[in-house]
């Protein structure tokens, strides 16, 4: 009996070790080839041979890359903050209140989430060029928000169904109004599910190509993924491998922290949004 | 029940309440996709080039007939339910796997489950480069394995590496989905079957699958949706070259490098009505499985 569990730990180690492999090794590549010196960028070796942090000068003391940053951070931030208030209070209404038309929110809310986002792109640069909005950093967080809301909505909804609302009927009868109910008594036992949310949302704005390409033309509101594309085409006589990769290297870093911290929280929410019933 | 007299002026301030709460989230979507989308509709029947303005003008249907007689429409449309039907496949086999792993492992559980979030959060342009880079013959470890050649300078090769891509990608999206299928199966319903002397086989067929089916179903209209907008690995590991163009790249071309905003307009309209018409299938096929479709029977 210990003979055949030990047996299938070993089995199932050896499993999980072919995962994390597979699941790293394209990460721990673009970081190898980012501390590459040079000399050695082509040498087609997994690790580096000779180290350097060049690249990482290189890239931090160039307005491209710095700008995009800020860009990135300061857009992908308040899109996150607004599409969390937004959802929270669309979610409690869904999760907690009665009134029509709530299945119509759940069905658009679902449209929406299934919306093919290029078919945005054309009508999206028109409307945003004429209302000047075209290469801005609201011309980017609406779109994000507005394709955010969906998953938020739905990963927020199943957090606040398992909160304990006795205590929501308590408050109401200590004399608390709705309102009031909501802001004292169910936001602090929210929280958690609003951080998850957060972090989902992030994520997803962090990850945005299509739009922050389409909708961006100048260093003002052009993101991290659209800059590395754009490190690429311009520079034919440097190669700009090395500058990338570092680049690669540094928007991932946030990604790789949420995940280690966040484990779990990052696979409840996932899987508390995506099958309810 | 018992509260039946002062429950209608609460009933009124909970109407307008859930009304009040709903109406920021409900507007902005709405905003941001409807209009646009019809807006898009009103450009595709226009000849918008923005390099010519003067020559706009209502032509009808013209732009339909130019996007839907052009080989390059077709053969972008083919790549990209070529890579839509292929990734999905291969995810769904892989993905149950992986959740399987995730869900059953004896050991290194977390640890399994954190590598697995890695592929999902990371930014896809960066994967993209990290396999770019991993087949550009020279610099890469995987090119040189195979003496050297360029495989993303051929079509077939760089499908299959565009494709190799997004499944990696997004196949622990997949999984998580299917686990969230798996935390339903009755633990008990396992051991009886394995005390009746099923094989592994026969459990994950006949008593997991069946317990899982609407999460199957779930991620699948969710990944095939997705995959179908293939855009950023195109864009970085081919830039759409050797004929491995998808519909997306080839809606950003018009636009964004031809500046033609009709016929980029009729192509989004065209992308919408073929993904309308995949989650219609889906729908009818698969009937209530979908997510928030059980949200008002619950109440």
């Amino acid at each position: 009996m210990a003979d055949t569990t030990t047996r299938a730990k070993l089995r199932w180690g050896l499993i999980d070790v072919i995962v994390v492999v597979f699941a790293l090794v394209p990460v721990l590549w673009i970081a190898s080839l980012s501390f590459k010196t040079p000399a050695t960028l082509t040498d087609g070796k997994f690790w580096p041979r000779e180290w350097t942090l060049d690249n990482y000068k290189t890239i931090f003391d160039t307005d491209q890359f710095v700008r995009a940053l800020v860009n990135s951070i300061g857009i992908a931030l308040i899109a996150t903050l607004i599409a969390v208030v937004l959802s929270a209070m669309a979610a409690y209404a869904i999760s907690r209140l009665d009134f029509p038309g709530k299945r119509l929110l759940v069905g658009v809310s679902l449209l929406i989430a299934m919306f093919p986002q290029v078919s945005l792109v054309s009508p999206l640069f028109e409307i945003e060029r004429q209302l000047g909005l075209f290469d801005t950093w609201p011309g980017l967080i609406l779109p994000y928000i507005t394709f955010a809301l969906p998953l938020a909505i739905y990963t927020l909804s199943a957090f606040f169904k398992q909160i304990p609302w006795d205590l929501e009927k308590a408050a109401k009868m200590d004399g608390a109004t709705q309102g009031q109910a909501f802001r004292r008594v169910i936001a602090p036992l929210a929280a958690p599910g609003l951080f998850t949310t957060a972090i989902l949302v992030f994520i997803f704005c962090w990850n945005d190509f299509l739009f922050a390409i389409t909708l961006t033309s100048t260093e003002r509101a052009r993101t991290v993924p659209v800059a590395l594309s754009f490190f690429t085409g311009e520079s034919q006589f440097e190669d700009p491998t090395g500058a990338i990769c570092a680049a690669a290297v540094v928007i991932t870093i946030p990604i790789i922290a949420f995940v280690l911290f966040f484990q779990r929280r990052i696979v409840s929410g996932l899987t508390s949004g995506a099958v309810k019933g | 029940m018992s509260r039946r007299a002062p429950l209608s002026e609460n009933k009124k301030a909970e109407r307008k309440l859930g009304w009040l709460l709903c109406a920021p989230a409900a507007l902005v979507m709405v905003l941001v996709t409807a209009y646009p989308i019809i807006y898009s509709v009103w450009l595709s029947l226009q000849r918008f080039d923005l390099r010519f303005p003067d020559q706009r003008e209502f032509i009808g249907l013209e732009n339909y007939v130019t996007v839907l007689t052009n080989e390059f429409w077709w053969t972008a449309f083919g790549v990209t339910m070529l890579i839509t039907v292929v990734t999905v496949a291969v995810e769904l086999v892989l993905g149950m796997g992986l959740a399987l792993v995730m869900h059953r492992t004896l050991v290194g559980r977390g640890i399994v489950r954190t590598a697995a979030l890695i592929p999902y959060g990371i930014v896809t342009v960066v994967a993209a480069f990290s396999w770019r880079y991993a087949w550009t013959p020279g610099t890469g470890y995987l090119a040189n394995l195979f003496d050297g050649s360029a495989p993303l300078t051929e079509r077939a090769s760089s499908l299959a590496i565009i494709m190799l891509a997004e499944i990696w990608k997004t196949t622990p999206f997949m999984a998580l989905l299917l686990m969230a299928g798996l935390a339903l199966v009755p633990e008990d319903l396992l051991k009886a079957a394995s005390t009746d002397g099923a094989t592994a086989w026969q459990r994950f067929t006949k008593v997991m699958l069946p317990v899982m089916k609407p999460a199957i179903l779930v991620a699948l209209l969710f990944r095939t949706l997705d995959a179908f907008r293939v855009f950023d690995n195109i864009f970085v590991l081919t830039n759409g070259g050797n004929e491995t163009s998808s519909v997306s790249m080839l809606a950003y071309n018009n636009l964004i490098r031809g500046l033609n905003l009709g016929i980029g307009s009729t192509m989004s309209v065209l992308i919408f009505i073929t993904v309308a018409i995949i989650a219609f299938v889906f729908v009818k096929l698969f009937g209530t499985a979908a997510p928030g479709s059980d949200d008002g029977e619950r109440r």
